[in-house]
């Protein structure tokens, strides 16, 4: 995959002496959608961030889009324009409304006439079904509702790359489905990169083209949904989806 | 689905009015050292109330001719206020040309009270205060278009206290908030002269900063060059309170999640946006009560200027004593100047709490 939008090499990270992400080797085509699983603490996480630098890496080669990530700031507030981020606690900014937390990157960012922006902004509203909840702030609204408001706000930066960071995890559980929904309406109509981290193994089987299992800060496993999950090659993946799956 | 019936027999405990003397009974006498407390609360009320009142209305003398007059009372001489008022309020500003620091007052004032106004919290504060500073500083100067100059070793009283106030916040808050951000820097160097410029700041009183301001500050400067007494004295003022200012902000920052650190970075945006659109808002709501408070003692903190011999409120209060022909009556004044120094604190108290309710709407997390 010469074109590769993401290309990893090498990359290793520690956090003090606890090597958290080991020789990561990954390449991800535009458009391509990746889910990401495994055991808590062993990287996910850590991997995803390291695509937008909230988590810097010590070692390797992370390179976005032709432009490699280093310490040069502006470089990374390029590369930022580009990828959009969903976390598992939202981080809607709570003293701003609804509509003003989506327009905030556009304007700012962007540049973009703050007429056009809110126009924008209410089409992303409309697409993950909450237009109503507009100039209400982030507080009135239900977990699974902001987590809508937080993915719209990052589709407003028209990335070319989205990461999803456990985007359920901090759900109640019948608010799941109503996020869910968004990201394979996201992922059906085509286009968007796509790397999540979930347990959502449901949502892996309907819209990931590939799944990685990573484990203590190795990728251990990738695969096509249909091998992985049917005929899961690694011990360690058997067990973990033994636990997961009941 | 049906709506659930309510159930006849479960009802909501009634809460009735309770009557006057069950609740004297529950709030005041519950207890026996409740008791002694309300007892004791009132026998100081019976004691004290009466004998204010006496001397503040009932026995006091209103107009008089002079302090002979007064001296035949028993209550406050308020027509000594009526009298010195004029030296009180504007210090020995020329006394012809008094309307002109009167006026300087009520800009101040209304400078203050649209900057309180929300819907004027935009980019228009800005020029408002140039505009609204600049006016002052003609009028307290003069100088040109017909005013006489009057030089500002001359200034007094109500508008000099609020000059100092006034420049004083308008400084000190930004200053503070840059050292609040440079305190947390990731650059070694910024984050250690904000340290120790804060540490040292807050490790001695003001006094100390006043008087260095004001006596060795000119050992330094190069022969020659001087800067005025008043400036001098603000610059320490603001320098002083900046440094509380920068903690207080720190609290505030240290408060926002690393959550709202990392959204905005999601978004691209600089560090600058970030801390501007994202950060400050959020901290600096936290921290609308503490802040008030550093500004309302920074407020009373002003009149120690009298140290290095500036004329403020309070000084010109103690001269307004000096006049022989009225003198004893210092109770009345401090009472004058303290019920001055209560109004615009208790304002800025009042603001506050308002100021944070309004911003609460609508945010709970």
């Amino acid at each position: 995959m010469a074109d590769a939008l993401i290309k990893m090499h090498h990359v290793n990270k520690w956090y003090g002496k606890f090597h958290v992400l080991r020789d990561i080797n990954l390449e991800v085509a535009a458009g391509e959608r990746i889910v990401i699983c495994g055991p808590s603490g062993s990287g996910k996480s850590t991997l995803i961030r390291c695509l937008n630098r909230l988590e810097e890496h010590q070692q390797g080669d992370i390179i976005i889009d032709g432009v490699p990530l280093t310490g040069d700031i502006k470089g990374v507030e390029t590369i930022r324009r580009e990828v959009g981020m969903v976390f598992q606690h939202f981080n809607l900014f709570p003293h701003l409304t609804v509509l003003e937390n989506l327009t905030l990157g556009p304007i700012w960012v962007l540049k973009t006439p703050k007429a056009q922006a809110e126009k924008e902004a209410m089409i992303y509203l409309e697409r993950v079904k909450i237009p109503e909840q507009a100039n209400k702030f982030p507080g009135q609204l239900s977990g699974g509702q902001q987590q809508r408001v937080a993915i719209a706000r990052s589709l407003c930066m028209n990335p070319k790359i989205m990461l999803f960071d456990e985007p359920t995890s901090a759900l109640d559980p019948e608010m799941v489905k109503e996020v869910l929904d968004v990201m394979v309406g996201l992922a059906e109509q085509g286009g968007m990169t796509m790397l999540v981290v979930t347990h959502e193994m449901g949502f892996a089987r309907k819209v990931a083209n590939r799944v990685i299992f990573m484990d203590q800060g190795e990728i251990i496993e990738e695969n096509d949904p249909v091998s992985f999950f049917d005929n899961p090659q690694s011990d360690r993946t058997k067990l973990f989806l033994s636990q997961i799956l009941h | 689905m049906s709506e659930p019936t309510p159930s006849p027999t479960i009802r909501a405990p009634v809460t009735a009015n309770p009557t006057a003397l069950v609740w004297i009974k529950t709030q005041l006498f519950s207890t026996p050292v409740n008791a002694l407390l309300t007892i004791l609360s009132v026998w100081l009320l019976i004691m004290a109330v009466p004998a204010l009142l006496d001397w503040a209305f009932l026995q006091a003398k209103y107009s008089a001719q002079s302090g002979q007059e007064c001296r035949e009372v028993e209550g406050a001489c308020w027509a000594f206020i009526a009298e010195k008022h004029r030296l009180i309020l504007f210090g020995t500003y020329p006394y012809e040309q008094q309307w002109r620091p009167l006026v300087s007052v009520f800009l101040l004032v209304a400078l203050v009270l649209l900057s309180a106004w929300r819907r004027l919290w935009t980019i228009w504060l800005l020029p408002i205060w140039i505009v609204g500073l600049s006016a002052v500083a003609f009028l307290m100067w003069g100088g040109v278009f017909g005013l006489t100059y009057v030089e500002n070793s001359l200034w007094g009283g109500l508008p000099l206290t609020l000059i100092l106030a006034t420049f004083g916040v308008a400084l000190a808050f930004p200053l503070g908030v840059i050292l609040a951000l440079g305190r947390r820097s990731d650059l070694p160097a910024i984050k250690t002269i904000c340290v120790v410029y804060i540490e040292l700041i807050r490790g001695v009183p003001l006094i100390s900063l006043l008087f260095m301001s004001s006596v060795m500050l000119p050992l330094f400067l190069p022969e020659g060059v001087t800067i005025d007494k008043l400036l001098r004295a603000l610059i320490a003022i603001v320098l002083f309170a900046a440094a509380y200012v920068a903690e207080t902000v720190r609290g505030g920052l240290q408060a926002i999640s690393k959550g709202q650190y990392e959204g905005a970075d999601s978004l691209g945006l600089s560090y600058w946006q970030k801390t501007r659109l994202v950060i400050l808002p959020q901290a600096l709501k936290i921290v609308i009560a503490p802040l008030v408070g550093i500004f309302i003692s920074m407020f009373k903190d002003t009149s120690l200027v009298v140290i290095i011999g500036i004329f403020d409120l309070t000084l010109a209060a103690k001269a307004a004593l000096t006049d022989p022909a009225w003198q004893g009556f210092s109770m009345e004044v401090y009472v004058f100047i303290a019920a001055i120094y209560f109004i615009f604190c208790y304002s800025m108290s009042k603001y506050s709490q308002a100021l944070e309710k309004r911003l609460a709407v609508g945010q709970q997390h």
